[in-house]
């Protein structure tokens, strides 16, 4: 079994799947005359689908071991959070808050690092962030935002 | 004839020439130097980062900005591979061959020095070149009809299957998701809502920023934290910058025939620049009268390919600005930057917006000027900031990109994609699947289908159109051709040796 092309050919049945169903249940496919809504996405669909199985077939007869050099999990929810936390709190909290706790999220993401430096980081990094965007290029946000009751 | 490129140029120039644009231009060259220059990140991803700096800005100063970050990450990248032999790209991997060895023996200066001013010469006859095509491959554009463009965007995919690393199969299956992934939203024809999931976010389609930097911003930052980057550069100063005459010598010829070469392949639909890069140094190593040297630190080995590298990446423009169709995902970058700024791409930008068509032209010459005027002194700054901790660079990285994709459309619902796609993105590079192409497929999603509707209402529904069409017969032929020389087991044998980095 060779468990990467197994994984591969997992996602691209999914997506596969996953689009063709729906542009043949929930949309008009038309004809290749009158093409409807539907007719790209599912030939697409098709196409995907059947890649991934393929793929899929080809990787449960041969052998392949699979280790493949992963970031720690803690790396990849703390960069996965911070653009997620961005835009949670840009609105509620502010523009600088919002700043703050995207950077120190991501900066939490390196190994081995201390909460004090992280704190650093994302100090010195929302300041650049407020002169550069703020007040260099004047995009139109709230420094503080309503949550804080300013 | 001659008249007219001399009168284009000069309306481009008139346009580029303003102390704003310049300033835009030289600001985009230093931050694209400077992103470019961190380790690992090559020229696609810093564009999608910095792409929606660009976005407040008039048209034409953003799209100058944004070739003046192009150039200044490409530079970067090569930078990187000179001075740590870790190039941003694969059009740099072939710089890194000699041009580390160069730096190991201590001539880092001479090395830099022959890559700006190689790719500063490539880049002035190209942009000649693209002067001197674009007009009369507009006007046989503007006569293109739905299937000739169907074709052509096929011929573009198919070209970028081959060109990516990797299986075939996987490939495709990546352009196709990029198609379908294109297609979220509002049917334009119909109204209907496609995989929206009841979002009403997505009725104008997937953020095209979002999806770049997430598959290509967000994934890379995870593929560096995998390890701690040891990054003691070998050089602590770069000394004696200047090549001296008999460097000059073994340069000029070399950095000539890859600027043919560059200028030939760039214009190629789906990544000629990479080929043109290692073309020109399989060339160089030919000709050669000692080609042991090479790979033993040839300055020639340098000057080649980066003069090809950089000619190619210039006229890689050309089917951007004639057709609307880009050759490799910087161009489908550019394109969604135009998209955004109102403008549609094709034939017609040349004629209805004429300053911001030569405009940009014009700018790719002083985007390359800026380039040797900046970095050649800065050179020792940009070694410097190799020592930065990579713990601080890439907070700020992911700081200025939530802000760039926020601001794109004031929509907190991008962050979501981005993260989404970032992770995504991640996944499928852990499973082999070539990012760029799927990029690509993104851009020409909505258009690809939109000529295929068109032509297949004109034709009643008859697939024969295309083929009755000489032009989008050959399109299409042509690209038959090219996809199955991929499948061809001696050419899959030889994509995967030219892929293979050398360590």
């Amino acid at each position: 079994m060779d468990t990467k092309n197994l994984t591969a050919a997992c996602v691209l049945l999914s997506v596969g799947l996953g689009f063709g169903l729906t542009s043949f249940y929930g949309m008009n496919v038309g004809s290749a005359l009158r093409m409807g809504p539907g007719y790209f996405p599912l030939v697409l669909s098709i196409l995907i689908a059947s890649i991934g199985a393929a793929i899929g077939i080809k990787a449960l007869t041969v052998s392949m071991p699979f280790r493949p050099q992963v970031a720690p999990i803690r790396a990849v929810a703390a960069i996965i959070v911070a653009p997620i936390l961005f835009g949670l709190t840009v609105r509620g909290l502010g523009f600088v808050p919002a700043v703050a706790l995207t950077t120190l999220s991501a900066a939490m993401a390196a190994k081995g690092q201390r909460p004090l430096a992280a704190l650093i980081i994302a100090v010195a990094i929302t300041a650049f962030c407020l002169a550069v965007f703020y007040y260099g290029l004047g995009l139109p946000v709230r420094l503080v935002g309503p949550w804080i009751g300013v | 004839m001659t008249v007219d490129l001399i009168s284009n140029l000069a309306l481009g120039m008139s346009a580029a020439i303003t102390p704003h644009n310049i300033l835009f231009c030289f600001v985009g060259a230093l931050l694209g130097t400077l992103v470019g220059v961190l380790p690992g990140i090559g020229p696609t991803a810093t564009i999608a980062m910095l792409l929606p700096i660009t976005l407040s800005l008039s048209p034409e100063t953003s799209l100058i900005m944004l070739a003046g970050i192009y150039y200044g990450a490409q530079y970067g990248g090569s930078t990187t591979a000179i001075l740590i032999n870790l190039p941003g790209e694969s059009s740099s991997a072939v710089t890194a061959l000699d041009g580390y060895q160069m730096a190991r023996q201590g001539r880092a200066g001479p090395a830099l020095a022959a890559a700006a001013l190689s790719s500063f010469f490539a880049g002035t006859i190209a942009t000649v070149v693209v002067a001197a095509l674009a007009p009369p491959l507009t006007s046989i554009a503007l006569r293109f009809g739905s299937p000739e463009y169907f074709g052509l965007m096929v011929l573009g995919l198919a070209a970028s299957i081959v060109l990516a690393s990797g299986s075939v199969l996987k490939t495709i299956a990546m352009v196709s998701m990029g198609l379908i992934f294109g297609l979220v939203g509002t049917d334009i024809n119909t109204g209907a809502m496609r995989f929206t999931l009841g979002r009403p976010e997505l009725a104008d389609g997937l953020n095209f920023v979002a999806v770049a930097v997430g598959i290509f911003g967000i994934a890379e930052i995870l593929r560096n934290l995998e390890t701690t980057i040891e990054r003691t550069a070998v050089i602590k100063r770069v000394a004696g910058l200047w090549p001296s005459r008999a460097d000059f010598k073994a340069m000029i010829a070399p950095a000539c025939r890859g600027t043919a070469l560059g200028s030939a392949l760039g214009v190629l639909p789906g990544g000629g620049a990479i080929l043109a890069s290692f073309a020109s140094y399989a060339l160089e190593k030919k000709i050669s009268k000692s080609p042991d040297r090479f790979g033993q630190g040839a300055i020639e080995g340098v000057a080649g390919p980066e003069a090809a590298n950089n000619a190619g990446a210039q006229t890689s423009f050309i089917p951007m600005l004639t057709l609307g169709v880009p050759a490799n995902p910087v161009m489908a970058l550019m394109i969604g930057a135009m998209i955004i700024q109102g403008i549609v791409p094709g034939p017609q930008v040349a004629t209805s917006q004429p300053v911001l068509f030569w405009g940009l032209i014009a700018s790719m010459w002083i985007g390359n000027l800026l380039l040797v005027v900046l970095n050649l002194p800065l050179i020792g700054l940009w070694v410097r900031l190799l020592t930065v901790p990579y713990t601080v660079l890439f907070p700020a990285i992911l700081a200025f990109a939530s802000i760039g994709v926020y601001s794109v459309n004031s929509n907190t619902f991008d962050l979501y994609v981005m993260a989404a796609f970032g992770i995504f993105g991640y996944v499928l590079s852990k499973l082999e699947f070539e990012p760029a192409p799927m990029l690509l497929g993104f851009v020409l999603g909505p258009l690809l289908e939109e000529h295929l509707r068109r032509a297949m209402t004109i034709s009643h529904g008859d697939v024969m159109i295309f083929l009755n069409r000489p032009i989008s017969a050959g399109l299409l032929a042509v690209a038959l051709a090219v996809l199955s020389i991929a499948f061809l087991p001696t050419i899959a044998k030889r994509r995967k040796e030219v892929f293979v980095e050398e360590d």
